[in-house]
């Protein structure tokens, strides 16, 4: 028997929907607003014309974007700093936190506690920034003069993936483990054969945090490369935004689309490849948030 | 302190009717005398395990901790020749100078500080809420597929990096000029009327009464969505059949929030709550470098970009990288505090630790 719904919870049902739906409309504007400003008219962006729909259609801006090598070269420094990060990173984390996970463990206390202190405390910007350049330095004398590999191999470590990591690998049976090593497994194997396929899932979020996270890093990349050829996207993107909101090189602007329609964009074509694999990622980033939440 | 006795130690022998060494505790007073040797051998049989440590320790030791060895920075006279180390303690002049200098950078300090308070505990009064209420929105509705819809929408945002986001906040609320309008979001509102249109075409990321608002609302708007899977998680666990006792009972919607729905979500809303106060003092600097201006940062410098403008200029002096140091150093430990804390509340609150 179906119940005949009160009167305040009908109340509540329809204020829910209507607010959801303006929240879920909120959302998802800016996104169709900069793909319309992206495509319309210099006079009608420039004098806020354009207000869902794009008016007097133009690709000239995409184009302007497309035919930069500056750009292309940006994305491929992030898809760069991308991939070697995220591998980098989970080589350290996988190999730390299979170790830590261990209870015959030497220290293990001490180790747990050399990990969680940096995420109470951290020394902060300037002493960083001193320690990046004299990485720097170091890293110039033994021959790698890319700021690439700086940022690859000293940034974004981060102790909260290491622990997810370690409690997902002590939650894998002992009893697995134990019949690796009777039929003669190695430490390594016991690694690779048990612990990685037996945490798939887990592996994939944080490897999802750490890509997430290099993707869209933005403030030591600028601080810490030089060249501008090697600048990632995000860089080039706000370097861009600072060009082209200057007034000074606005005067001269004379196109057939608005100086606002190349920074649209601009944000769109770093949007769109988070979108196309926005599908395939986002049960894990909803796990990562389960997973991350309570723990002992 | 209780005196150890013989007995301690020593067991007694029926037999030979005197004491002997325990041999148990000969044991352990072997391992006890060659402690250092027996931790070398037991790594020396496990030793892959020890070396899987490696890169993860020099990793945190080369760019984590190394970094707070500078920090001895804040108590040393500048000079930029010298190592570190090798310069000469000069106490807590640095630290005495933000706090009761009575110069500019005392009181830049001072504002700093208030405004990474306040950013923050906005963030806690009207960020805090809103994820909370999504997921009750999402519960009601009943379709899957509708929701994920709505699910999907809100997160969104989440999804995009700072840079984006701030660029798009900066375009839609741009100034206006001779030769082009104001941003869109900017036009809106004016034509509404929350705002005065020549306010509006002044940019309202110039004017300092409206970074604040700018900055809570872009963060809801980013975060709100994503936030609510914990909470909506916490509610979805509950059982229907809680609900239908209620109704039975004749309770309405307010009674069911009251007393089913709240009581099964609050460990979780304890628990979001005590980490957000410990962060009180964390506030994500990247946004605020990529929205402020020097018009604003009467309400928009936080203690990160104060350290940042102070130390990080390729100009700027040796004795003010040690200032800034010491200036983020004092909020650090004041949110390291914090962060203990609320960790120690959390835990003996719900038996729940963070870390």
């Amino acid at each position: 028997m179906k119940r005949k719904l009160e009167i305040s919870e009908l109340i509540f049902k329809i204020i829910s929907y209507t607010l959801l739906t303006m929240f879920a409309l909120c959302c998802l504007y800016p996104f169709v607003y900069a793909v319309s400003a992206a495509i319309s008219g210099q006079h009608a962006v420039d004098y806020g014309e354009v207000i869902l729909f794009p008016k007097d259609i133009q690709f000239e801006a995409f184009a302007r974007m497309f035919n930069d090598n500056m750009f292309w070269n940006a994305y491929a420094n992030t898809l760069f700093l991308t991939v070697y990060g995220t591998l980098w990173a989970m080589l350290v984390a996988i190999l730390g936190a299979y170790a830590l996970s261990k209870k015959r463990l030497l220290f293990r206390t001490f180790f747990n506690f050399f990990l969680v202190f940096t995420m109470w405390f951290s020394a902060g910007i300037v002493p960083q920034y001193l320690n990046y350049l004299d990485t720097k330095e170091v890293f110039n004398a033994i021959g790698i003069m890319d700021d690439k590999w700086l940022v690859v191999i000293a940034m974004g470590m981060a102790a909260m993936n290491i622990i997810l990591l370690r409690n997902a690998f002590e939650g894998v049976p002992s009893d697995i483990e134990e019949a690796a090593i009777v039929d003669g497994a190695t430490e390594f194997q016991v690694l690779t054969k048990v612990y990685i396929p037996m945490s798939k899932s887990t592996i994939a979020t944080v490897a999802l945090f750490f890509a997430i996270s290099r993707w869209n890093g933005y403030f030591w990349a600028r601080q810490m490369i030089s060249n501008a050829n090697e600048h990632p996207l995000q860089v080039f993107i706000r370097l861009k935004l600072e060009e082209f909101t200057d007034p000074e090189f606005m005067a001269g602007w004379n196109e057939i689309y608005s100086s606002d329609s190349v920074i649209y964009a601009l944000i769109v074509c770093s949007i769109v490849p988070i979108l196309v694999i926005y599908p395939f990622i986002q049960k894990y980033f909803a796990k990562g948030v389960n997973v991350g939440g309570v723990k002992e | 302190m209780k005196k150890p006795m013989a007995g301690d130690f020593l067991v007694y022998d029926k037999h030979s009717n005197t004491y002997r060494v325990d041999p148990e505790q000969a044991v352990r007073d072997d391992v006890e005398k060659h402690y250092w040797l027996n931790v070398g051998r037991t790594v020396l049989k496990d030793w892959r395990l020890y070396v899987m440590l490696v890169p993860m320790i020099l990793v945190f030791l080369f760019w984590r901790y190394f970094p707070m060895y500078e920090l001895l920075r804040c108590f040393k006279v500048a000079d930029q020749v010298k190592p570190v180390s090798e310069q000469f303690f000069s106490g807590f002049s640095y630290f005495k100078r933000l706090l009761v200098g009575g110069d500019s950078m005392s009181t830049d300090f001072w504002r700093a500080l208030r405004n990474t308070f306040l950013l923050s505990f906005y963030g806690l009064c009207f960020g805090f809420p809103v994820p909370v209420i999504l997921a009750l929105f999402f519960n009601e509705i009943k379709s899957n597929g509708l929701r994920s819809v709505y699910q999907v929408l809100t997160y969104l945002p989440k999804f995009i990096s700072t840079v984006v986001m701030t660029s798009l906040v900066t375009m839609l609320v741009k100034q206006g000029s001779l030769t082009t309008g104001m941003g869109i979001l900017s036009q809106a509102l004016s034509s509404l009327g929350v705002i005065s249109e020549e306010v509006a075409y002044a940019g309202l990321l110039k004017n300092p009464d409206f970074f604040r608002a700018i900055y809570q609302i872009s963060g809801i708007w980013e975060t709100a969505g994503y936030d609510s899977i914990v909470f909506f998680a916490a509610i979805i666990a509950i059982s229907p059949t809680s609900y239908e006792a209620a109704q039975i009972d004749g309770a309405g919607k307010m009674a069911q929030m009251r007393y089913v729905v709240l009581p099964s979500i609050l460990s979780t809303l304890v628990i979001m709550l005590i980490t957000r106060i410990g962060s009180l003092l964390s506030v994500g600097y990247e946004k605020v470098l990529l929205l402020y201006d020097p018009s604003t940062y009467m309400t928009a410098d936080v203690v990160s970009t104060f350290a940042q403008r102070y130390g990080m200029g390729s100009a700027s002096a040796a004795s003010n990288q040690g200032i800034a140091s010491a200036a983020e150093m004092m909020s650090n430990v004041i949110s390291m505090l914090l962060v203990i804390g609320a960790n120690t509340i959390s835990r003996k609150a719900s038996d729940v630790s963070l870390y």
